[in-house]
């Protein structure tokens, strides 16, 4: 029996390009237009129970450093004292930094000075929040040249508010 | 003498595999950079900087996200509302954790995140703070944006 070509051609399978380029570019044009650049962001954490009294060694209670803040009527920082200590105006944070790692010294291992002193910020209420951002910088930490941290109190929490 | 023309149909086709791929590679790469955690965020509050401040090594269990502007208004889940006026927001969010949305929880378990605006007054960081420490609240997260550390200070 002699089998006949049916005469079935090479067939040339072509995919649809078209479409698909579309939805790839809407895509595109969506994942561009909802692109948003987010900055890092970090925290500073504070443990800030109401009323409870300061944790560490019960037998070496210790008095929390007091760090005063003070401003004008729009928010700009006018002083910063420490224990009633004026820091000087040029670099207030700087000196404030200098001298709480005189008092609780560069140690700061678990039972360090530094683990166990307490801060208390006193803030003038119209101050801008970024001062006192600045000075938790100041008393947490310090970076050194080589870009390492050196953590210092850890400890930080606020006068509490004036009753209204 | 016959001469035949024998023109063959030319197909103007360009080749689009490098244009494809090159447009894979850009929606791969907006893809991996897209942030979805956004709700943790809010434009309008221009936070301040410090070197020091480090992102949590690992993701907070129970956060609860404030955000406070510089006008003074409380950002609380999307609502906007003056400060005297979080405490309700604030309770609601307490039984939530109490009553275990999270799993049965108290809210000294809660991480309470201020995103406060730079120019936000202290003193309503402080009562909003104080606000939450009245609802037994007692951990808390200042955020702050992270500045590049160039040597030493």
């Amino acid at each position: 029996m002699r089998i006949r070509n049916t005469g079935r051609r090479s067939e040339s399978v072509e995919l649809m390009m078209t479409p698909m380029i579309d939805i790839v570019f809407q895509l595109l044009i969506f994942f561009i237009l909802t692109f948003k650049i987010v900055l890092p962001e970090g925290d500073f954490n504070v443990k800030m129970p109401r009323g409870a009294p300061a944790r560490g060694n019960p037998l070496e209670p210790t008095i929390p450093m007091k760090v005063k803040m003070t401003a004008n009527d729009a928010g700009q920082l006018t002083g910063v004292y420490l224990e009633q200590v004026k820091m000087p105006a040029n670099d207030p944070f700087g000196a404030l930094r200098a001298r709480i790692l005189q008092v609780v010294g560069a140690n700061t291992g678990p039972d360090s000075k530094a683990a166990n002193q307490e801060l208390e910020l006193d803030c003038d209420p119209n101050l801008h929040y970024r001062y006192v951002i600045d000075a938790i910088s100041a008393a947490s930490g310090k970076v050194m040249p080589d870009g390492q941290i050196v953590k210092l109190i850890e400890k930080i929490k606020f006068t509490p508010p004036p009753q209204h | 003498m016959r001469f035949t023309h024998r023109r063959e149909a030319v197909s103007a086709e360009c080749d689009m595999t490098p244009m494809i791929d090159m447009t894979f590679q850009l929606i791969a790469f907006f893809m991996v950079l897209i942030n979805f955690a956004e709700a943790d965020q809010n434009q309008r509050i221009h936070l301040p900087t410090s070197q020091l401040a480090k992102p949590p090594e690992a993701p907070f269990e129970i956060p609860v996200t404030l955000h406070l502007t510089k006008d003074g208004t409380v950002i609380y889940a999307g609502e906007e509302v003056p400060l005297q006026q979080v405490e309700p927001l604030l309770r609601r969010e307490k039984s939530f954790i109490e009553r275990g949305l999270y799993g049965k929880h108290k809210p000294r378990d809660a991480t309470v995140i201020i995103r406060a605006d730079a120019e936000a007054k202290a003193g309503q960081v402080q009562e909003l703070i104080a606000l939450c420490q009245g609802l037994e609240f007692e951990k808390f997260a200042l955020r702050a944006q992270q500045e590049e550390i160039q040597g030493g200070t």
